[in-house]
C-alpha cells in the first residue's frame, strides 16, 4: 500500500499557544481517500477528512455507517481483525503515515490512547490501573507513577473521590467512575490524541454529563475524537461534528453549523431522527 | 430504514396550522378595523377587540406546543430553526392583533365626531400592510422566501407613507385647531399600520431564516453602522 519508510510516529506534544491560532485549525489526523474492508466488504469509501488540533470532532451516523472503524484506524486497532484493513489511502498524524512498515504499533497506540463503549478496567487497584501503561513502558521509578497517577486521576476529574482508596480494585468503583479511571488510565501516558468509543452509552445521565465536561476541559492538552449515538451528546461537547452514512462522509463541519443548518439533506434527515 | 413517528410530524403541522389561524385571524382584524374605519361601523369596530381575544389564547397555546416539543424532541437543525420561528412568528401575530385593536378604538373616537376630511393615502398603507403580511405568511407555510427581500423593501413604502400622513396631520392641526384630536386618532391608526407592516417583515425574515439559515435582519442597519430607532 505504502512505500516502506523508516519514519517514526511524532512524539511531540502540541506546543502550548498553538491550539489558540486562528483559523484554519492545525490538522493532528490527516485521513486521505481511505477506503477500508472486511474481507471483501467495504465499509470506508474515499473518506477525506482533517481532524483539528487540540479539539473534540465526533464523528456521527446510523449503525454501520463506518464511524468506529474509521475511529480504530487511527490507532491500527483495525490491524487485530483478520482480512480487515486499509484497502487504499493514507492515515497521518503530523504529516506520517500511521501504516508505513516502519511504524512501531506500540508506539503509536501510546500516542494514540482509546476509551471504549464500556468500562473496562484491569481486575487491579485503581493505582494499578493508572500505572500499567507507564510501567509497560519500562517507568518504575515511584515519585514518577505516584506524580502520574495524581495528575491522570486530577484531569480525569476522579481524584478526590478516590485519592483515599488508591489500592482498593478499580472494579469496585461505579460504572461512571470506572469510566473516567479508563480514561485517567488513557491520559496518563500523556498521549496526543484520545479516541472515544461512545464512551456515555452505558452510563446514567449524571455521570454521563461528567464524562461530557471531562471532554470538554480535556481539549485544551489532547485531541479528541469520539464516536457518539447521542446527537445532544455530539453537540454539547464537539466543537467539529463529521457525518457518515454508508461508509461515506457525507459532510463537515464545525458543530453548530451541523446542527443549526447542515449543508447536505442527508446530515439534516438524521440528526433530526428522520432516520437512522 | 425507520421513518419518523408519526407524532413527530403531526406536532409540527399543527404548530404550522395554528400560526396560519392566527394569521387569517390577524388579517381579518385589521380589514374590519379599516373597514368600520371606511363605514364609520362602530359595531364592527367592537368585534374587532373581542376577536382579538382568540388572537391571545392562539399565542399562547403555540408557545405551550414550541416549549413542549423542544423539552420533549430537542429539535436540531431546521426543526430547531422552525421552533424559534414559530414563537417569534406566533408574538408577532399577536402584536398585529393588538394593533388591529388599537386601530378600532381609534376609529370608535372618530366616529363620534365629524368626518375629517384629510387627503391621506391610509388605503395605500392597508394594502402594503395586508399584502406583506400574507406574502410573509406564505414564505413561512410554502418556503417561498425570494420574495421576502422585496417585502423587507416594502417596509420602507410604508415608513415614507406613514410620515406623509404625520406631516398631513400636523398641517391640518395647524390650519384647523378643531380637528386636533381628529387628527391625532388618524395619526395613530397612521402608526398603527406602519407597526403591522414592521411585523409582517419581522415575519418574512424568520421566514428567510428557518428556510434558508441566514439571519437578515436588520441588515441595513448593520451595514450602516446604524443602531437604534
Amino acid at each position: 500500500m505504502n512505500a516502506p519508510t523508516d519514519e517514526k510516529i511524532p512524539v511531540q506534544p502540541v506546543p502550548a499557544g498553538q491550539a489558540a491560532d486562528p483559523a484554519p485549525p492545525r490538522a493532528a489526523i490527516e485521513i486521505e481517500k481511505l477506503d477500508f474492508s472486511y474481507g471483501d466488504f467495504k465499509v470506508l469509501h474515499n473518506v477525506t477528512l482533517n481532524l483539528p488540533a487540540n479539539a473534540v470532532t465526533a464523528f456521527i451516523g446510523p449503525s454501520g455507517c463506518g464511524k468506529t472503524t474509521l475511529l480504530r484506524c487511527i490507532n491500527r486497532m483495525n490491524d487485530l481483525i483478520p482480512g480487515a484493513g486499509i484497502r487504499a489511502g493514507q492515515v497521518r498524524i503530523h504529516g506520517v503515515d500511521i501504516y508505513g512498515e516502519n511504524v512501531d504499533v506500540i508506539e503509536l497506540r501510546k500516542r494514540v490512547g482509546m476509551v471504549f463503549q464500556k468500562s473496562n478496567p484491569f481486575p487491579k487497584s485503581i493505582y494499578d490501573n493508572i500505572t500499567y501503561g507507564l510501567k509497560i513502558h519500562g517507568i518504575k521509578k515511584r515519585s514518577v507513577l505516584d506524580e502520574a497517577v495524581e495528575r491522570s486521576l486530577r484531569q480525569a476529574g476522579l481524584w478526590d473521590e478516590v485519592k483515599d482508596r488508591l489500592p482498593s480494585s478499580g472494579l469496585g468503583l461505579s460504572g461512571g467512575q470506572q469510566q473516567r479511571l479508563c480514561i485517567a488510565r488513557a491520559i496518563a501516558v500523556q498521549p496526543e490524541i484520545v479516541l472515544m468509543d461512545e464512551p456515555c452509552s452505558a452510563l446514567d445521565p449524571i455521570a454521563t454529563a461528567r464524562i461530557e465536561e471531562l471532554i470538554y476541559d480535556l481539549r485544551k492538552q489532547f485531541t479528541i475524537a469520539i464516536v457518539t449515538h447521542n446527537m445532544q451528546q455530539a453537540g454539547r461537547c464537539s466543537d467539529h461534528t463529521a457525518f457518515f452514512y454508508l461508509g461515506k462522509l457525507i459532510e463537515f463541519d464545525k458543530t453548530e453549523k451541523i446542527f443549526t443548518n447542515p449543508a447536505h439533506q442527508k446530515t439534516e434527515d438524521y440528526i433530526s431522527g428522520r432516520f437512522g | 430504514m425507520s421513518q419518523l413517528p408519526h407524532q413527530f410530524e403531526t406536532q409540527l403541522t399543527q404548530i404550522r396550522e395554528m400560526l396560519l389561524l392566527m394569521a387569517g385571524l390577524a388579517e381579518r382584524n385589521i380589514t374590519n378595523a379599516m373597514r368600520a374605519l371606511d363605514t364609520r361601523d362602530t359595531p364592527l369596530a367592537d368585534t374587532v377587540e373581542a376577536d382579538d381575544a382568540e388572537i391571545d389564547r392562539l399565542e399562547i397555546s403555540v408557545d405551550e406546543m414550541v416549549i413542549n416539543y423542544m423539552a420533549t424532541h430537542a429539535p436540531v437543525a431546521r426543526d430547531c430553526r422552525f421552533m424559534l420561528a414559530a414563537s417569534k412568528i406566533s408574538s408577532n401575530l399577536e402584536r398585529i392583533g393588538d394593533q388591529a385593536t388599537t386601530i378600532a378604538r381609534r376609529v370608535r373616537d372618530l366616529n363620534r365626531e365629524p368626518m375629517l376630511n384629510a387627503r391621506v393615502d391610509i388605503p395605500s398603507m392597508v394594502r402594503h400592510a395586508q399584502e406583506m403580511l400574507r406574502g410573509s405568511i406564505t414564505a413561512f407555510i410554502d418556503a417561498e422566501v425570494d420574495a421576502v427581500p422585496g417585502i423587507v423593501e416594502r417596509d420602507h413604502q410604508v415608513d415614507e407613507i406613514n410620515r406623509q400622513v404625520i406631516r398631513a396631520m400636523t398641517q391640518e392641526m395647524v390650519n384647523e385647531p378643531a380637528t386636533v384630536a381628529r387628527a391625532l386618532c388618524m395619526i395613530v391608526i397612521a402608526k398603527a399600520l406602519e407597526r403591522v407592516a414592521d411585523h409582517a417583515k419581522n415575519i418574512a425574515e424568520e421566514a428567510f431564516y428557518l428556510h434558508r439559515g441566514e439571519d437578515i435582519r436588520h441588515e441595513r442597519g448593520l451595514k450602516d453602522g446604524r443602531t437604534g430607532i
